[in-house]
């Protein structure tokens, strides 16, 4: 191989001819060796250009001369040779060179000829053909800021379409139920026990660990306030309350959007890129009332149930730190607390679970039925689906406040 | 087929086989799928693995790329020694050359088509932008698909065109070995006749070894120089007039059974 110095060579160009044209070695010093020594020369002489390539023609190679081969084709000779006989290996990248630096002279109606390509690679090169290369490269996308704007108006537009297919969707789970409580479909009872199991006893755990946790944490920090006023015994009005209004069922129905909503929307997003939900169409079943409605319903039942045992916790929990702290009895806790609470504090907290219930098994399963095609969107609609029903949980709740403070209760 | 000569495969021991497997051993618990298995792949052949179900035709090809650890054995990709035990991965070792068709394509569902060509491209570096798009389509092209594949997602494509998609992907960087993990199944007949030729006509333009896991008859005896049957957690290896001479009788069942006789049966075909 000659080696060349110093600097770098523009090749096609006239002034440069009939001079061997160094290749620019720096760039690409991590490639293979082998490929490190292929060299190119481009020569002219007579109004005919000779492009000559000696040793392996690979990958490696063109990746390091392509700006060569590139720059070459600019030139404008009376005809072409591609000298190829030098060539020691060639891979589909090296014959795409080639065919690309031929076509690119012959589209333009300068005769080219390749010359001495070995017999062996002669398939290769014929296979080395891109039927439209103008199809849009990487670079012909928009600017990353525009795209950002566009998407986030995108995502407006998203967002009222979202809320009136949920909407929609809200309709056709009424229109199920309605037609199960008339006895024109019949409940799938056996997949409704399994929800329940799931969605109900499974979370029984959680729910009363986290509202045990949250129902200690007011009362120590409600306690340590409380007391600097000599009122330290009104801990147990506040736990009482705010358990029961709002802390139990808030966090329980945020759990079980975070376990049970996501779950619907993966179970039912799997089988929707499995293709079973098409089977239940073909087998004439509707995908709301086998899969939806027993989870809606399963949801409805072990919801309340979640947020009785959650508001216990919770008020086990400010008991326990009431005891420890504030050297009350449990009796004197229950007394307390029977003068603190009437009905309605914890009515309004109960009325609130069967509602969160619904948005989240609607919004889950909703979600699920929106899968298409990919994993990818699976994970994407679940996602989804968490972030969602939680936002219309809390909505929700701040709407209920406003409604019962209004109402007296 | 041709041996092999050229000028490519000079840096490795140039006689040594592709692959070379010796006194290999998988177990799961209990369950020992190969024992004492040895195997020779040549260079630029194309052999079929074949075997019942469960017979660890899968586990076979994902111990010679590495996705599973053998128990025992020695392993050895292109004259490279790989040494599983002391955590060397062949698919680091040897990144490039070789590729794999997984059976479902197993393209990257959040990557165009195209994009899923050039993942391995913009591993390996160095290669222009504009470059790595056009090696993209030029694959595409290869395997038959459509230009306007390039930018549609797996997802957007029919199984067919996945599992072309799946072995553009697999030929991005021109490897010397590929491996196919029913490259047929789940075609018709006429694509998966298409299939079997188009891996035959890259074979001998790509010069590939080709090791592929299938259960097509008529693939075996349309592209397949030899044969390698998992029996009795070893390999049988040979051509098909071999196996079909030989005397145990799940090779008799497989190759004498109506299916097969129908596939010998297809014109032009020595049997």
């Amino acid at each position: 191989m000659v080696a060349f110095s110093g600097a770098c060579g523009v090749p096609g160009n006239n002034r440069y001819a009939d001079r061997w044209v160094p290749v620019c070695l720096d760039w690409g010093e991590q490639d293979v060796a082998a490929a490190a020594e292929t060299s190119l020369s481009i020569t002219e002489a007579g109004g005919e250009l000779r492009v000559g390539i000696a040793g392996p023609l690979t990958v490696e190679a063109v990746a390091r001369l392509d700006r060569q081969f590139r720059q070459a084709v600019t030139a404008s000779p009376r005809q072409v040779v591609i000298d190829a006989a030098r060539i020691t290996a060639l891979d589909s990248a090296g014959a795409w060179a080639l065919r690309r630096t031929s076509e690119a002279f012959s589209g333009r109606g300068i005769e080219v000829r390749l010359d001495g390509l070995q017999a062996e690679y002669s398939a290769l090169y014929e296979k080395a053909f891109i039927p439209d290369p103008d199809v849009p490269t990487d670079e012909d996308r928009p600017n990353p800021l525009i795209a950002i704007a566009a998407r986030a108006g995108e995502t407006m537009f998203d967002m009222v379409h979202v809320g009136r297919d949920l909407f929609g969707f809200f309709g056709l789970t009424i229109v199920s139920l309605l037609a199960l409580l008339t006895g024109r479909t019949k409940l799938r009872f056996v997949a409704l026990v399994s929800q329940l199991e799931y969605v109900g006893l499974n979370a029984v755990g959680i729910v009363a660990l986290l509202c045990f946790l949250v129902g200690v944490v007011l009362a120590y920090m409600g306690s340590l306030q409380l007391e600097r006023f000599g009122a330290a015994i009104l801990t147990v009005n506040l736990v009482g309350v705010s358990v029961l209004r709002e802390i139990g069922v808030l966090l329980t129905a945020i759990i079980v959007a975070g376990r049970s909503g996501s779950a619907f929307t993966a179970q039912i997003g799997t089988m929707k890129v499995n293709q079973e939900v098409d089977a239940l169409e073909t087998l004439g079943l509707s995908p709301v009332d086998v899969l939806v409605i027993p989870r809606l319903i399963a949801l409805f039942i072990a919801l309340p149930i979640l947020v009785f045992i959650g508001d216990m916790a919770g008020l086990a929990g400010g008991a326990m730190i009431s005891v420890l702290k504030l050297d009350l009895t449990i009796q004197q806790f229950l007394t307390q607390l029977k003068g603190a609470v009437d009905f309605w504090d914890f009515g309004t907290g109960m009325l609130k679970a069967p509602v969160f219930a619904y948005v989240i098994a609607v919004v889950g399963c909703h979600q699920g039925l929106k899968v298409s095609g990919s994993a990818e969107s699976v994970g994407f609609r679940t996602t989804k689906a968490v972030v969602e029903s939680i936002f219309i949980v809390i909505v929700l709740d701040a709407l209920f406040a406003i409604f019962f403070a209004e109402v007296g209760i | 087929m041709a041996a092999m000569t050229d000028e490519t495969f000079t840096s490795d021991a140039a006689d040594a086989p592709a692959i070379r497997l010796r006194g290999i051993r998988n177990a799961f618990g209990t369950q020992v799928v190969h024992d004492n298995l040895d195997l020779d792949v040549r260079r630029g052949e194309v052999l079929g693995v074949v075997g019942g179900s469960g017979s660890g035709k899968s586990v076979l090809l994902r111990t010679i790329i590495g996705l599973q650890i053998p128990a025992a054995g020695e392993i050895e990709l292109l004259g490279e020694k790989i040494d599983a035990g002391r955590g060397e991965m062949p698919t680091r070792k040897l990144q490039g050359r070789f590729g794999m068709m997984f059976q479902d394509g197993a393209l990257f569902s959040s990557l165009t088509v195209a994009q899923n060509i050039m993942a391995p491209m913009r591993e390996r570096g160095g290669i222009p932008k504009q470059l790595m798009r056009e090696l993209a389509l030029l694959k595409i092209n290869m395997v038959g698909l459509p230009p306007n594949a390039a930018d549609k997602f797996p997802s957007q494509l029919s199984g067919g065109m996945r599992k072309r998609a799946s072995l553009a992907r697999a030929l991005a960087l021109d490897p010397q070995v590929v491996f196919l993990d029913e490259p047929t199944a789940g075609l018709d007949p006429i694509g998966a006749s298409n299939f079997d030729q188009l891996i035959r006509d890259l074979q001998s333009s790509l010069r590939l070894t080709v090791v592929m896991v299938t259960h097509d008859l008529d693939s075996l005896v349309a592209i397949c120089d030899r044969i390698a049957v998992l029996l009795d957690k070893q390999v049988t290896i040979g051509t098909m007039a071999e196996l079909v001479a030989n005397p145990h009788p799940w090779l008799q069942e497989y190759f004498h059974g109506p299916r097969a006789r129908a596939a010998f049966e297809a014109p032009g075909l020595t049997g």
